[in-house]
């Protein structure tokens, strides 16, 4: 969150065995990097990739749900939507502003977002069919992201920690509101229970691959780990969510649609844990590989707000620069 | 479309209350000094954490080299005689 | 004239009740129209400036419809008045259901609704009825800044490039004829003026010709030529986007009816 230029910001880095290791003990000794710090290129390139991601689906994930504010059946319910939608943008600009400084601008991560190039969360490529998906939303994906998020605020790098603190802060609101709404369906008619289930039946597993492949699978972990960008593998982060979640469900009085789940108490070094099902990696990467029930859709609205606002974007960098002109005339006049 | 053309950034920096200095909260995109401060108000103080805003642009903000940070900031660390601690006052003095 | 006075005169009560649902009912369908935005702006940093004011519009609506629903004392709260209606017992202003069209339409629309607004609520903090001076001492606030947001955008693209002032001199053009509607000021909305419970809307059209003025000469654009206008909303006589706006509106509660959400 600091300027991309301070101070002509230097990139190249003569990346020594020395350099290296002091760079390493930095982070060892919990030291925060900060932007103008010298880092390894590849310390850099892996926090834009990561942050990246992660401001684009603050972005992209505000559609899903703005597909039902306008329809929200009461003024209360309403508010509350627009604001959570709202903070998701708001997000996504702390985000970019955070991958910033690191030397890339917001254009360059939009047209990486627009093009393909740059990938998001896979599970905002699934469809919002029923109002009960914005309970489930709110319950499980923030719920989900917040498990991943809340390891962030200690990240090695410091603006995006600083980001992240700020993300969490504002996000605890945003489970609850999806919990809440998931109790009124589940405390009201069939009919709103039925949507409540089903609602949970199409999100379930799609939150459960929110946390990424598998460890043996995952490419990024191991280096992640050893720069404090990552506190936790995706699949400690995944049984702690599922853990979480079993029982909040059970509350609801909702069944989670995974024959497999079963507790097992030698799970979590002896305290206990669940037991579930095997997720089906082959969608998982078909989403991710674009071919989700949304990937066209969320890319073409998302590439529509971007080339429909270009003139208002022109307009008023041409109306700050007539301004700038008209002072200077005044000073020389 | 010129999208080669990029709106400026801003820092924006926000007294949380009367009595407290402004802090750096973050930063935001705006084509000019108002609409940057429009914009803090709008993405910053959404939930009170403002009394008031200051809004620079981050290419007049001038930092501090890291790789100054030895002869910066070391010739600070032995002057321990500028800290209270330094002298030795007897305990039944009181509070001083 | 005192506030139970104003409030004790049946043919009055009933009068501010109607006029109490038409304020509720422009800010809720123009709240809707701004939150159509939402994930779409030109530019991340007006993906929260919209839905600021889009939240601002739909607190007022609901502070409008609970007073006008207590004073009635029929059990009607503020989602029964919103929700449960059909489009000719809507009374909004037609320039709140306009559907957004660009940006520039978007910012300029706002600017016609909340410069009225804006005057109106702050003739409004003299109400003899407490409870509306204390509905416009929030609006008020919240509308200042809506002025100055829209403002800034109508100046900037107005005289910004050769696209934005064409899309803005368009945008004038297409709002023109729903301007006139906003100082109409039929019995029901001069029965509310009498003991300065609410400002008559005929009283602001002076002020709103020169804070209008103002800002779109700084825009380099013309002032709309107005007094050929539509009307209509008031008595719930709508535009033909309206019927659309209610079907997502309502779309729960009527597929739901009488359920708790």
């Amino acid at each position: 969150m600091y300027s991309q230029g301070l101070n002509g910001q230097n990139l190249d880095v003569n990346e020594t065995p020395e350099f290296l290791a002091a760079f390493q003990a930095r982070i060892d000794a919990d030291e925060k990097i900060e932007p103008n710090d010298p880092m390894p290129a590849a310390y850099r390139k892996t926090l834009i990739r990561q942050i990246g991601q992660h401001a684009h689906s603050e972005i992209v994930g505000m559609l899903p749900e703005a597909n039902w504010i306008t329809r929200a059946p009461t003024l209360r319910r309403k508010t509350a939507l627009l604001a959570k939608v709202q903070d998701e943008g708001g997000h996504g600009l702390y985000l970019y502003s955070a991958a910033e400084t690191l030397g890339v601008s917001r254009e360059a991560m939009t047209e990486e977002l627009l093009s393909g190039k740059a990938k998001y969360s896979s599970i905002f490529n699934y469809p919002t069919l029923s109002w009960a998906d914005m309970g489930a939303i709110g319950w499980l994906v923030d719920g989900a992201a917040i498990m991943n998020q809340v390891p962030l605020c200690r990240c090695s790098y410091g603006p995006y920690a600083r980001a992240m603190i700020r993300v969490c802060k504002e996000e605890s609101f945003h489970q609850r509101q999806g919990y809440e709404l998931m109790i009124s369906l589940c405390n009201g008619t069939a009919a709103q229970k039925a949507m409540a289930q089903d609602s949970l039946n199409r999100w379930w597993w799609p939150s459960l691959m929110m946390f990424g492949p598998s460890d043996s699978d995952s490419q990024h972990s191991d280096q992640s780990t050893a720069w404090k960008i990552k506190r936790f593998t995706n699949d400690e982060l995944r049984q702690k969510f599922v853990d979480a979640t079993v029982k909040q469900a059970d509350h609801l009085g909702l069944s989670i649609p995974d024959p497999d789940l079963v507790w097992n108490e030698t799970k979590n070094d002896g305290q206990g844990g669940y037991d579930f099902g095997d997720i089906d990696w082959d969608e998982f990467w078909k989403v991710v590989k674009g071919h989700g029930p949304m990937n066209k859709d969320r890319i073409a609205a998302r590439k529509q707000a971007w080339e429909e606002g270009a003139w208002v974007r022109e307009a008023a960098l041409a109306y700050a620069e007539k301004q700038k002109q008209q002072t200077a005339q005044q000073v020389t006049a | 479309m010129t999208d080669t053309a990029q709106t400026p950034l801003w820092e924006v920096f926000i007294r949380p209350r009367n009595g407290l200095a402004h802090r750096h909260c973050g930063s935001l995109h705006a084509a000019d000094a108002t609409m940057a401060l429009q914009a803090a108000r709008d993405v910053y103080t959404r939930r009170e954490e403002g009394q008031s805003i200051w809004v620079i642009p981050s290419s007049e903000i001038v930092a501090s080299d890291p790789n100054d940070k030895e002869t910066f900031f070391d010739p600070a660390g032995d002057k321990i005689y500028r800290h209270p601690t330094f002298y030795d006052i007897p305990d039944d003095v009181g509070h001083m | 004239m005192d506030v139970a006075n104003a409030n004790v005169d049946i043919p009055n009560q009933a009068s501010l009740i109607s006029q109490l649902i038409r304020l509720g009912d422009d800010h809720l369908v123009l709240g809707h129209r701004l939150s159509e935005w939402c994930g779409h702006a030109p530019m991340l940093e007006e993906d929260l400036a919209m839905p600021n004011i889009a939240l601002d519009l739909l607190g007022q609506a609901r502070a409008l419809y609970t007073y006008a629903g207590s004073l009635e004392n029929k059990g009607r709260d503020e989602d029964a008045i919103a929700y449960n209606r059909l489009e000719h017992e809507y009374t909004n202003l037609l320039i709140c259901e306009r559907p957004n069209g660009d940006f520039a339409h978007t910012m300029l629309r706002q600017l016609f609704f909340s410069c009225f607004m804006h005057q109106y609520w702050q003739q409004a903090l003299s109400s003899t009825d407490e409870n509306i001076a204390a509905i416009a001492g929030k609006a008020v606030k919240e509308s200042d800044y809506h002025v100055r947001h829209t403002a800034q955008w109508v100046i900037r693209l107005g005289d910004g490039t050769d696209e934005s002032a064409q899309r803005s001199l368009d945008a004038v053009q297409q709002l023109a004829p729903y301007v006139n509607e906003l100082f109409e000021t039929d019995d029901i909305a001069a029965a509310c003026a009498v003991n300065k419970v609410l400002p008559g809307p005929s009283s602001i059209e002076a002020g709103w010709n020169v804070q209008m003025s103002d800002i779109l000469e700084q825009a380099k654009l013309p002032m709309p030529e107005y007094q050929m206008g539509q009307s209509g909303g008031r008595q719930g006589r709508h535009t033909e986007s309206m019927g659309y706006l209610l079907a997502e509106l309502q779309f729960l509660q009527r597929s739901y009816p009488n359920m708790q959400w």
